[in-house]
Order: C-alpha cells, then sequence, then structure tokens
C-alpha cells in the first residue's frame, strides 16, 4: 500500500503502517459484511429445516447447518452484525460517558474523589462477572447487554481521559486560555478535550473489540442475548456438544470472532504506535 | 486613581509542613501608559502577585490573607469569578514565560486569537478574523493572512511570543502583565519583543506590569522598578533613581552581578548564599544572612519600606546611618 501522496503526516505513517492495514482490512471485512447481512445471507437466520441439519458445509449451504437446520452462514453474518450493533453502540457511549466523567474527575479536583472512587470500586470486579450481575438485573435483550458493557467499560475509558486530563489542566496553554479569559467550559472543550483524543482513540479501538469479546463469553455463558438470538456466543455454545460431529458449528463463529478481535487489536496497536509520540523514535 | 493599586497584599500557600507566605505586604500602583518592572530572583514572588492580580492563583493550596486590589477603582479580590473572567482579556491580560508551551498545539494560532475576540465581543467572524489579521501584523508577524492557518509547531520562539502578545492585545486591554515575556528567547529575539512592547504601550495607552530577573530589559524599558526578596518589596523607585542610587544593600548587590565591559574580572560578581526558603526565613529583614552590611539589630525587627527621597523607598535599617 502506498501513501506517498497523502499530505497528513499523521494520516500517511498510518498507510505506511503494515500491521495496521492488515487490521483494516480484516475489520473491515467483518463491517463489510455485517452491513450486507440482508443482501449475502437472504435467508432467515432463524429458520428451522431439521431435515437439512448437521450438513457439512458444500456448495448449498456454504458453512453448513446446526442441529436445527439453521443456515450457519445466515447465522454468523447476522450474528456479525448483532455483535457490530453491541461493539458501535458501547463504544459511543462509552466514549461519551466516559469523557464526561474523567473530564470532570480531572478537571474539578472536587469531583475527583467521589467520581474517582465510584470508578475504582467498578474496576474492582472482573469485566465478566460484573457485565453477568447487571445482566441478571436488566434482562437478557441486546439493549441490555449494551447497557451491561457500557457500564463495565466506562471506567476505564474514565480513567484514561482524567489522567490526560490533569497533565492537559497544567498546561501553561491552558493558564494562557484562562488569562485570556476563557470561563471552565471553553478550555475543557477547547483546549482540553481535543488534546485528550489521542490516547481516547486508541483506548475506543481496544474497547471495540473487549465489548464483542465479552458480549460472545456472555452470550456462550447464557446471560446474554437469548436463543435462537444470533450471536457468534450462542451459535458456539449449540455447537459445543455436538463438537466431534459437526465442529464446523463452533469453529466457524469462533474464526470470525477472531478476526474481528485480532483486526481491531492491529488497528487498536497501529494507532498507538503512531499517536503516541513517545513510540515514534522506535519506529 | 492609579489604573492599578495593590495595597498590602498577603497570599500564602498551604504546604504539607503548614502554611508558607509566598508574598508579604506588597503595595504599589500602575499608572495608565506606565511600565513598572518588578525585579528579583526565582521565587521572590513577582509570579504569584502576578498570578494574584489575575485572580489565577490556585485555590486552594494557595490563599490570600489580606489586602486589597483594585483595577479601576473596584477591588478584584471580592469579585464574582463570572466578572473576574470578563474582565481577564479586555481588562487585564498576561503573556507568560514559555512561548513554546502557552499555545494549543491543536488549533492554528487564527483560532486562537479570534477565539479570544469571540469570548469577549459579539462580533462576525469575518470581523474578527480581520482583527486577528491586523494585531498579528501589529505585533510584527510577517504575512500574517497567511501565518493565521498556521499551528504553533511552524513557528519559532520569537514568533510564537508575538503571537502570544497579540492573544493578550487583541481584546485591547487596559493592564498587560508580562512575566518574563523574554526570559525563553534569544538576545535579539528579545531587544524586539522589548521594543514591540514599548511601542504598543504608546499606541495604545495600556500600562505594562513586567516581570523579569533581568536588570539590563528592567534598565530599557521600565519607567518605575519594585525590587522584590523573598516575598517582601525591599525597595522602589524610578528608573534613574534605582539605577544611580540604590539604596537597599540587596539592589546594589543585583546591580553589581551585571558584567561590565569596561571592567577586567575573572570570576563574575555574585551575591553569597541563596535565597532562603519560605519556611526557613531568617528573623528581622529576611535579606541579613546575606548582607554584607547586617548588623544584630537587622535580625531584630523586619525593616519597613520607608522613604528616603519622595518617589524612592527602601526597606534597610541601616539606611538612616548613611551607609
Amino acid at each position: 500500500m502506498s501513501g506517498g501522496s497523502v499530505s497528513n503526516p499523521t494520516l500517511r505513517r498510518l498507510l505506511h503502517h503494515r500491521l495496521f492495514m492488515l487490521g483494516c482490512v480484516l475489520f473491515g471485512i467483518v463491517l463489510v459484511v455485517a452491513a450486507l447481512a440482508p443482501v449475502i445471507a437472504p435467508v432467515d437466520p432463524n429458520k428451522l429445516a431439521m431435515r437439512f441439519k448437521f450438513r457439512p458445509p458444500s456448495q448449498e449451504f456454504i458453512f453448513g447447518t446446526d442441529n436445527f437446520g439453521r443456515s450457519l452462514w445466515s447465522r454468523v453474518i447476522w450474528g456479525a452484525q448483532l455483535s457490530m450493533i453491541i461493539g458501535a453502540s458501547v463504544v459511543v457511549i462509552n466514549a461519551i460517558a466516559g469523557t464526561a466523567i474523567g473530564a470532570a474527575a480531572g478537571y474539578f479536583a472536587r469531583l475527583d474523589n467521589m467520581l474517582m472512587r465510584v470508578n475504582d470500586a467498578l474496576m474492582a470486579f472482573p469485566a465478566v462477572l460484573l457485565a453477568i450481575a447487571v445482566t441478571a438485573v436488566l434482562g437478557p435483550s441486546v439493549n441490555d447487554v449494551i447497557i451491561a458493557l457500557a457500564i463495565v467499560y466506562t471506567p476505564r475509558t474514565a480513567r484514561i481521559v482524567r489522567s490526560s486530563v490533569i497533565v492537559l489542566r497544567e498546561m501553561e496553554y491552558v493558564q494562557a486560555a484562562r488569562a485570556a479569559g476563557a470561563g471552565h467550559w471553553r478550555i475543557l472543550r477547547r483546549h482540553i478535550l481535543p488534546n485528550a483524543m489521542a490516547p481516547l482513540i486508541v483506548q475506543l479501538s481496544f474497547l471495540f473489540a473487549y465489548a464483542v469479546l465479552t458480549e460472545a463469553t456472555l452470550s456462550f455463558l447464557g446471560v446474554g442475548a437469548v436463543p435462537p438470538t444470533p450471536t457468534w456466543g450462542n451459535i458456539m455454545a449449540e455447537g459445543r456438544q455436538y463438537m466431534t460431529d459437526a465442529p464446523w458449528i463452533i469453529t466457524i463463529p469462533g474464526a470470525a470472532l477472531m478476526i474481528t478481535v485480532l483486526g481491531l487489536n492491529l488497528l487498536g496497536d497501529g494507532l498507538r504506535d503512531v499517536l503516541d509520540p513517545r513510540l515514534r523514535v522506535q519506529q | 486613581m492609579s489604573l492599578l493599586e495593590v495595597d498590602s497584599l498577603t497570599t500564602a500557600f498551604q504546604t504539607g509542613s503548614g502554611q508558607v507566605t509566598a508574598v508579604e505586604d506588597i503595595s504599589f500602583t500602575l499608572n495608565k501608559g506606565e511600565i513598572l518592572g518588578i525585579v528579583g530572583e526565582s521565587g521572590s514572588g513577582k509570579s504569584v502577585t502576578a498570578l494574584a492580580i489575575m485572580g489565577l492563583l490556585p485555590k486552594p493550596p494557595a490563599k490570600i490573607l489580606g489586602g486589597q486590589i483594585r483595577f479601576d477603582g473596584q477591588n478584584l479580590l471580592s469579585l464574582p469569578d463570572r466578572a473576574m473572567q470578563r474582565l481577564r482579556g479586555p481588562g487585564i491580560a498576561m503573556v507568560f514565560q514559555e512561548p513554546m508551551t502557552s499555545l494549543n498545539p491543536v488549533f492554528t494560532i487564527g483560532d486562537q486569537i479570534i477565539e479570544t475576540i469571540r469570548a469577549h465581543e459579539n462580533v462576525s467572524p469575518r470581523e474578527s478574523f480581520a482583527r486577528a489579521v491586523e494585531m498579528l501584523a501589529r505585533v510584527g508577524i510577517p504575512s500574517p493572512d497567511k501565518r493565521m492557518s498556521d499551528y504553533p509547531h511552524q513557528l519559532s520562539g520569537g514568533q510564537r511570543q508575538r503571537v502570544m502578545l497579540a492573544i493578550a492585545l487583541v481584546c485591547r486591554p487596559k493592564v498587560l502583565i508580562a512575566d518574563e515575556p523574554t526570559t525563553a528567547l534569544d538576545v535579539t529575539i528579545q531587544a524586539q519583543i522589548l521594543d514591540l512592547l514599548m511601542d504598543l504601550r504608546d499606541e495604545l495607552g495600556m500600562a505594562i506590569m513586567l516581570i523579569t530577573h533581568n536588570m539590563g530589559v528592567i534598565a530599557e524599558t521600565a519607567d518605575r522598578v519594585m525590587v522584590m526578596y523573598a516575598g517582601r518589596v525591599v525597595e522602589q523607585a524610578d528608573v534613574g533613581t534605582l539605577f544611580d542610587q540604590p539604596r537597599h544593600p540587596y539592589t546594589r548587590g543585583l546591580l553589581s552581578c551585571v558584567p561590565t565591559l569596561d571592567q577586567d574580572q575573572d570570576r563574575l560578581i555574585a551575591i553569597p548564599g541563596s535565597l532562603p526558603e519560605p519556611a526557613r526565613r531568617p528573623p528581622g529583614c529576611r535579606f541579613s544572612s546575606r548582607c554584607p552590611l547586617a548588623v544584630a539589630a537587622c535580625s531584630e525587627a523586619m525593616p519597613l519600606l520607608e522613604s528616603v527621597t519622595p518617589g524612592h523607598a527602601a526597606a534597610c535599617i541601616r539606611i538612616k546611618e548613611g551607609v
């Protein structure tokens, strides 16, 4: 891939970062497939056809069928769409809530202790355990899983934003802006948050991967979106019993999950390499 | 009535080992169109005084224990936050020491100047752009309309300091506080910035409080000088008097530290010792521990600022003895 003609230096370095580009391609494939689900997988993912059950991958059934004869091709692709919707929603909620909490805690020293102790309490639980607890309270629908994952991961984002804000709060240009008559809101919006974006963007790309992975874990454990909702975790949970006779049922969604997470991690690593000035020298 | 009057200002910082006074009983006035130089070593309280006037001291740990700061007749210390915020910029503006870090790296300099205008005045984007370009031209940035879309890292240190000045001056402040505006710059740029400050003073009729530790800068630019030591004013005079007839031993020490070309000397002259830590200041006169003229009485009582001749005051008990 050549980025020789791109003028923005950050973008140019990203285009030259091979692993980042690989991550973009992998994640891009998943995104495109998810977006095109109704076109490329027109068969209803929940349509039962007992006479076709346990068909291995073939021309007729590209990914084979499961124990109810459902098309695995449809189920995995619609599962990709759900994963992307959940991942993106969690990232958006997280970015907004995490930035708001982190900025408030980092900028207003008075709020810091209160907000961060609640944060610490939430971070003290293992992510999956906390997510199970929240879904147990809220219920097992896709929306509730999104809320649970947002609650689980927002404290981490808030902590990252807070640590950037604490450093930026003391920068001379913030002092200078204050001396020119800027108020708190303007200083946060114009002088602090734009400069805190780089670590946040990196964090959000990893967060997308965590959200997809944790959602699959929850479904696999039976506390996520209820079956027959075609999530990768659900498909794998059902396929687990037939692992020796029909290994494609569990391996195909597993591979899809791996490609997604790998792509997002490569993408996040690449972003970090390029956006973090301390790592730039080593390249 | 003076434009800015500081009257027995005392501020302290709460530290782990108790409360420490940073500046004590500081009084001075600043008139329209005047340049007041404030000299002193690092840690003598110059910047704390400036930040107190701006209302930018971080509270806590800082605390104002007493005194008044009157600007245009109103006491700034009792002004609500909102009113103080409106005053910063059009009333009193400030430029800082470090031009390399005083600009936001993610916005163009044009954005940053325009932002300041629009924070205080209700003007159209087009008009504020024109005013920003005009201000950049006035502070001596070549082809200002092109520079508007430059990011701070594209400018040199001297140019950035000019941009900082443009931001500070774009709302036409009545008082400009310049906290070591030239310390981080090389000598030729330093002279240009100082010339610019004086030109702008004449042009805009503003008063300037120039904080520095460089006696040469004071001699070239200031009308009046205030010398600070360990949080107190030790001598105050107009610039000619101070350089010709310094009365306080500390001022004399500072002046003799300035190397001259016609003296043949191997070592530079220095004042022995160093500024006492705020928590370990000697009793009585704070300079007594380093003073070549100190006598026993110096560490008994704090010497007060007394007038030597009209407009010239110093805080040393030995002046009366004619030392």
